[in-house]
């Protein structure tokens, strides 16, 4: 086979698969769209903002409760996860040398592969209760947001050293040459300089967050209300749809395709956002960027 | 070459298929999602002893069972109730009886509740266990999730409706709404009773309460006496396949009493 047409073999191989995952986000986006029509037509657009409550038997189809839900979880969790996740990735890029350093980021990249299941059920029996014993009932918005936060908190710190690391080696060099001192340097150089990139690390944990349902299932009560306090419980979208699925009928399960779909096209426009966000950089920080070309790398 | 062999298997493949598919009598059976994994488990001893049958087994609700019969889409059907009195066109057979229990914290010093005050915990005009002669501690009610066949019989027994009820806490299964009980000292809640025997055996922090003076307890569901209990059917048309009654015997038969308690149901004594 010659070298041409071995490329030529390739590219219609990584053509095919290409389309093929394209083709498949298509079949769900239909799938979810026919499965949740009858939620247009039979129970209409308004009754999901207007109905009194969510209780499906007695036709009742509100919302509202569980998207607020679900934003309120991940938002809380996320103001948890990001300053700590941020500290740890400046601490395993600049302090954490030698042993310590390789083990803990080992220990971070094992947190990566715990399955939710087991965060969900560690929640269930370890926070809940502890919540419960402070604030009844325990299940409530605080113990989901906790074990969430735990759950991105490795995707922040990974991402977000990744980023730290790709900062160009020149920078700091410019910095020393000033004669900043470390402090001044992580703050003002290489956090702007490496933004775009912590940004993503926030926003793909954001969407980890937002779709995370056994976790919140398991601790944050589902009950279908808006929260009062962090110590009140809370249902979000993808955990309605786990606890209903399996018994739902009609137009009920047509709510729940529809729930489905709102989840759908709420992670389309966070990866927007986050395809914006990626792409901008602070001014500041290419004021003093030596090579204009290089601002954005993320691999060195 | 190759590609000749290929099609030959290919033929080979489907006419095995179809083969298979002829030799095999199919059985289908649907409706109530609370029986279906039961049934399920039934159904692959029963192939087991049967190679000649295949068993097909879908969930989706009593309802599904009931309407798959009456239109001949669905051998059997499987209810998680009794008859309504416009069911009196089909045959029913009780498979086993399911009981449910209220269960609290085990430290949780109240011994007893009736029907009325249970009723008040859930409806939110009792909410400290103080009210009832237990301790000075929140109560937190623990609900299960819309659709769940338990909540039906829960809301049926209590002649409540589900958006009266003011829950702290809803759950899916049994062993969560076990394990959010056990975790916290004021709340009440209600499951399977042969799911919480089996956690209190293990040491579980749960205690199951008395109905109406009844313990709620396996053989009192056996036998009949404990009220919070509803008996799990399989229903057929008037006229019934050779398949569906050999099933309907096996099904039946003590040879599957074993599979029935470990799904925490309670066998029928014939």
């Amino acid at each position: 086979m010659s070298r041409s047409s071995a490329d030529l073999a390739l590219r219609r191989l990584t053509l095919v698969c290409a389309l093929s995952v394209a083709c498949i986000l298509g079949l769900i986006t239909v799938f979810l769209t026919l499965a949740s029509l009858p939620a247009f037509t039979d129970i209409g657009i308004v009754a999901f903002v207007r109905d009194l409550a969510w209780y499906p038997r007695e036709n009742m189809f509100n919302l509202v409760p569980m998207i607020a839900g679900s934003l309120i979880v991940t938002a809380i969790a996320l103001l948890m996860a990001t300053p700590l996740g941020i500290a740890a990735a400046i601490f395993l890029s600049y302090y954490a040398q030698g042993f310590v350093g390789a083990s803990f980021q080992r220990l971070v990249e094992l947190l990566t592969g715990i399955p939710s299941v087991v965060f969900g059920f560690w929640g269930l029996v370890a926070i809940v209760p502890l919540l419960a014993a402070w604030h009844a009932p325990g299940a409530s918005v605080l113990a989901a947001a906790l074990v969430l936060a735990l759950m991105i908190l490795p995707t922040i710190i990974l991402m977000s050293h990744t980023a730290i690391t790709a900062v160009p080696e020149s920078y700091r060099h410019a910095a020393a040459a000033l004669s900043l001192d470390r402090f001044a340097m992580i703050f003002h150089i290489v956090l702007p300089a490496a933004f775009s990139g912590i940004i993503t690390a926030v926003l793909l944990a954001l969407g980890r967050a937002i779709g995370e349902t056994m976790v919140v299932l398991m601790v944050a009560g589902n009950v279908v209300k808006l929260p009062s306090s962090v110590f009140d419980p809370v249902r979000t979208l993808t955990a309605n749809i786990a606890l209903e699925m399996a018994y739902a009928r009609d137009d009920h399960r047509a709510a729940l395709f529809f729930s489905g779909l709102l989840l759908l096209a709420l992670v389309t426009l966070l990866v927007f956002i986050g395809e914006r966000f990626s792409s901008v950089r602070p001014e500041h920080a290419t004021a003093i960027s030596p090579r204009s070309d290089q601002t954005h790398a993320h691999f060195p | 070459m190759l590609r000749l062999i290929f099609c030959l298997n290919l033929v080979w493949l489907l006419a095995g298929c179809d083969a298979a598919d002829h030799a095999r009598e199919k059985l289908v059976i649907t409706g109530s999602s609370t029986i279906a994994p039961l049934i399920a488990d039934i159904a692959r001893r029963f192939e087991s002893q049967h190679a000649e049958y295949q068993v097909d087994v879908q969930s989706g609700g009593s309802s599904r069972g009931i309407a798959d019969v009456r239109r001949g889409v669905a051998h059997i059907g499987m209810v998680s109730r009794g008859p309504d009195s416009d069911e009196q066109d089909l045959q029913w057979y009780a498979l086993a009886r399911d009981g449910i229990g209220m269960i609290i914290h085990q430290q949780n010093t109240i011994a007893a509740l009736n029907a009325a005050q249970i009723a008040d915990i859930f409806t939110g005009r009792i909410m400290d266990w103080q009210t009832l002669g237990g301790p000075a501690q929140k109560i937190t009610v623990v609900n299960k999730a819309e659709g769940r066949s338990t909540l039906e019989v829960f809301l049926k027994f209590f002649a409540l409706k589900n958006s009266t009820i003011k829950p702290q806490v809803i759950i899916g299964e049994n062993q969560q709404g076990i394990k959010t009980v056990a975790g916290n000292i004021g709340a009440i809640g209600y499951v399977s009773i042969g799911s919480a025997e089996v956690a209190i055996a293990e040491g579980t922090a749960i205690k199951l309460l008395p109905m109406n003076g009844v313990a709620a307890s396996v053989d009192n569901v056996r036998n009949g006496s404990f009220p919070i209990a509803r008996t799990l059917h399989l229903i057929t048309g008037a006229k019934l396949t050779a398949a569906a009654r050999i099933f309907l015997d096996f099904a039946l038969s003590p040879a599957v009493h074993d599979l029935i308690e470990a799904q925490y149901f309670v066998p029928l004594q014939r």
